[in-house]
């Protein structure tokens, strides 16, 4: 692929984009959010058409006009979550839509013992007649590949495939990836776990803001630089911590959050961190390091499998937010439309949401107090509203993320969850949020902000922790922030060694 | 209705609440303005809105003043408060549960069984020399277990609504029958059927009471915190979880009420007849109730609950059907005509962003 441009309605995804893959490579394609890596994908498999540019194929210019298309072509692509029929047989779900007929009717001898011989090629023994959602998503995952190997596949591609998948499942897929290879397929491998790129990769296409940074041979970079080139930060620039002044200037308080030893399925694998009033602490750590999960486990909505939250000392069974809530927490989730606002309810009723049980007198809500709270919060941090009657879908992003923040400081929280508080929003009121969570924790709040900005962390926070595959691996304080270290401890989790000058350590080693 | 500024389908910023003046009549929807501008041009715009709002209150002046003109007899309290009203009571009291459950994203297809088995219960005790006070209060407890049921496997075990309720649906029916093995209860116990033979200030009962249940629905709607936690929930499930809403109880109440109401529907079909019959008391209910709630523009996604939408849309489908009826439509005609109007509703609502 050269030269790639794909806009979405105006807005540049891929700008002179370039990609390739040898015959019999694994190659990975890595990238933050909006990299570009999807729709470099969908423009190369038929979902998009490209804007401009050239693709060619096994030597031959193309521009396929469906995924059907490319399929028929030898492409094949096996996404994050396996698009199966849960209810038909493996059998089946290998040959759909390309049954092997006998006289107009499925030939269903022929077509299981194909289907057999393919999962058998990649070491799979199932019973074939089995309905599919019998198997574990390995398997089933398998079957995706099958499907793809029955096409005459000549390349694979791979998104996150490892994602839902247990360590033994992930070494047996690492095993069919290195058969295809050994059988001259070429297996395109997005994922953003470091480790595992390294173990089956050869080589490695970064992607940043549209544009492919950098080309190279796996056994040729070094962690550090993979993250350093997705993050957009070389080594040479190293930008300090910012609020190097008062780092360390609150140790005599006591934690508000201790969160010990967190574990929940594969997304978590032992996260610490505490939290002291006043203080900002930073989560840091590349995607699928277990930032949000950390969040949602803390907030009770995804309550961990294992691992304490203590909330001022006293160790707390949070199994749902409204527990949260009721101890004083807010969480404002990183997916505002999808997640935190209520689209066609009003500025009013969406800041008041979690406030309404405060607000209530025999189950009626205090409309003056409810009028003055919402009035209050809009003044104090400018929301920009034509009334508090407006639906929040009318805002712009920045006030719909004002309103939430304003929705938990109505509850006047110990503490304050932000996971990607300033994404999406313009710059004007990306300051203003950020000026005013400083302000509040000046005030006392605790804050954990998680941001995939390196700036936005390094600026803001008191403390980071960083976090790698779901483990909480370093701790920096003060000084100690900085780019260098950030990058040093998400890539290989092995910075910072020694706890910050105020004594807290818990956790900062797994 | 519910607050008008909360719920409001505006979906051009700055475009006026006020409805505009010269929205073409809703019984025509396809006629006019239909130039669908993308992004929607501020004039057609208005005209959705209001046709979205107002345009079930509109049919229904329109079809009421028609009938004024042209229906010997329309205009007589006999023919108003007894044959439309009295008619059209019991689906506006159950339109209004199904709006609540509409507006948490849900539906109950269980309220006509749960009708038959409240009346069942009701007529059954008092046959059996029970207070009726008794046996109407035991009939409403057992439809709202009947809501419980509905509301957990809802709430509890996140079975989609329209599977949940039509458990109840079948197998209510079923029990309703069982209770007398399915005979016909002859009913003679004037103060157990006050609710449906009485006549106070000379307006049948039922009426009051669906009145009285309008006002104090939109009320709790309009006033209280399960209101508005009926239509976060209803808007955004998640969000509203992740803001500390007990979303599981609020769906489960929602279900108790619709039940509730439905088993006071049932009382008042039973007293209304003198008899109770577990094979036809509210048949169909459901249909009527939803269609009812459709007709009046609430999106049957969640997010909205119009009390009074309902109880217009109730008076209108009955309203529509009597007319039909008595020009000599035939009522397999009668029955296309309201489909057709119900479209005509639905289309409505396509303009919603």
């Amino acid at each position: 692929m050269q030269g790639i441009n794909k806009s979405f309605v105006g807005v540049p995804a891929l700008r002179e984009a370039h990609f390739e893959v040898a015959h019999g490579e694994v190659h990975a394609l890595i990238g933050q959010n909006g990299a570009g890596k999807s729709t470099l994908i969908k423009v190369l498999t038929g979902v998009y058409a490209k804007d401009s540019g050239h693709i060619e194929f096994d030597g031959r210019e193309v521009a396929f006009p469906s995924p059907h298309a490319a399929q028929l072509a030898g492409l094949s692509t096996i996404y994050q979550e396996v698009n199966l029929v849960p209810f038909r047989s493996v059998a089946e779900n290998v040959f759909l839509n390309r049954e092997p007929k006998r006289f107009g009717l499925i030939d269903w001898g022929r077509m299981n013992r194909e289907a057999s011989a393919l999962l058998h090629r990649l070491d799979i023994n199932v019973d074939v007649t089995r309905p599919i959602y019998e198997y574990s998503i390995a398997t089933q995952q398998m079957t995706a590949l099958a499907r793809a190997l029955s096409t005459e596949a000549k390349l694979v591609i791979m998104d996150e495939p490892t994602s839902a998948l247990a360590e033994q499942e992930v070494q047996t897929l690492f095993r069919v990836i290195r058969q295809l290879k050994s059988e001259g397929i070429s297996v395109v491998f997005v994922s953003h776990r470091l480790d595992e790129l390294y173990a089956v990769c050869d080589r490695v296409t970064v992607m940043r803001d549209g544009r492919t940074i950098e080309v190279r041979p796996m056994s040729d970079i070094s962690r550090y630089e993979l993250v350093s080139k997705m993050l957009g930060r070389e080594l040479a620039e190293e930008l300090s911590h910012r609020r190097a002044d008062d780092g360390g200037a609150v140790p005599d308080r006591r934690p508000v959050l201790e969160a010990t030893d967190l574990r929940r399925g594969r997304a978590l694998d032992g996260v610490s961190l505490s939290i002291r009033s006043g203080e900002i602490v930073g989560l840091a750590g590349l995607l699928g390091s277990g930032r949000s999960e950390t969040a949602r486990a803390i907030f009770g909505a995804d309550p961990p499998d294992s691992g304490t939250v203590a909330i001022d000392g006293t160790p707390l069974h949070l199994r749902s937010p409204k527990d949260a809530v009721a101890h004083k927490i807010g969480f404002a989730p990183e997916d505002r439309k999808t997640e935190g606002i209520i689209p066609q309810l009003s500025v009013r009723e969406n800041l008041t949401l979690a406030l309404l049980p405060h607000l209530r007198r025999h189950g009626i809500v205090d409309g003056r107090r409810q009028a003055e709270t919402v009035d209050r919060f809009i003044t104090a941090i400018g929301i920009k509203c034509s009334s508090p009657d407006q639906p929040i879908r009318e805002l712009s992003g920045g006030n719909q993320q004002k309103v939430l923040l304003a929705r938990w400081l109505c509850t006047n929280p110990k503490l304050l969850i932000l996971d990607e508080p300033t994404r999406g929003i313009d710059v004007g009121a990306k300051r203003d949020i950020q000026v005013l969570i400083r302000q509040l924790a000046d005030e006392g709040l605790a804050v954990l902000l998680i941001s995939s900005e390196l700036e936005e962390i390094i600026a803001d926070s008191d403390r980071v922790v960083t976090l790698r595959d779901g483990r909480s691996v370093a701790e920096l304080t003060g000084d100690q922030i900085s780019e260098d270290a950030l990058m040093q401890a998400m890539a290989t989790g092995a910075a910072a060694d020694d706890a910050g000058p105020d004594g807290t350590s818990s956790g900062s080693r797994a | 209705m519910t607050d008008r500024r909360t719920a409001d389908p505006t979906p051009e910023r700055g475009a006026p609440a006020t409805p505009s003046t010269d929205g073409a009549p809703v019984a025509e929807p396809a006629r006019g303005r239909t130039t669908l501008l993308r992004g929607g041009g501020i004039r057609h715009v208005r005209w959705t809105v209001w046709a979205q709002r107002y345009g079930a209150l509109a049919a229904l002046v329109v079809l009421f003043v028609y009938n004024a003109i042209d229906t010997p007899f329309f205009l007589t309290p006999q023919s108003l408060l007894f044959v439309l009203l009295r008619q059209a009571a019991p689906i506006a009291i159950v339109a209004v549960g199904m709006a609540i459950v509409i507006g948490t994203a849900g539906i109950d297809l269980s309220v006509g069984s749960v009708m038959a088995i409240a009346g069942q219960v009701g007529a059954t005790l008092v046959l059996h020399d029970q207070p009726f006070l008794l046996a109407m209060v035991a009939a409403l407890l057992v439809a709202a277990v009947c809501g419980l049921f509905n509301g957990t496997l809802v709430a509890r075990f996140g079975v989609q609504p329209i599977i949940a309720t039509l458990i109840l649906f079948i197998a209510g029916r079923g029990i309703a029958q069982l209770i007398t093995g399915g005979a016909l209860q002859p009913l003679a116990n004037p103060e157990f059927q006050w609710i449906g033979l009485a006549r106070p200030f000379g307006v049948p009962a039922q009426v009051f009471i669906a009145v009285l249940v309008a006002v104090v629905a939109w009320l709790v709607m309009r006033l209280t915190v399960f209101g508005r936690y009926v239509l976060a929930v209803g808007g955004n499930e998640a969000a509203s979880r992740l803001a500390g809403v007990p979303a599981a109880r609020v769906k489960l109440l929602a279900y108790v009420i619709s039940a509730a109401l439905a088993g006071l529907v049932g009382l008042i079909a039973v007293s209304a007849n003198s008899a109770s019959d577990a094979n036809n008391v509210g048949l169909g209910m459901e249909l009527d109730a939803i269609a009812a709630v459709a007709v009046a523009g609430t999106p049957l996604t969640g997010g909205k609950v119009n009390v009074w939408g309902a109880v217009v849309g109730a008076v209108l489908l009955k309203l529509l059907q009597n007319t039909l009826i008595s020009h000599g439509i035939t009522k397999e005609v009668a029955q296309i005509i309201e489909g057709a109007v119900i479209i005509g509703a639905l289309w409505l609502q396509r303009h919603e962003a």
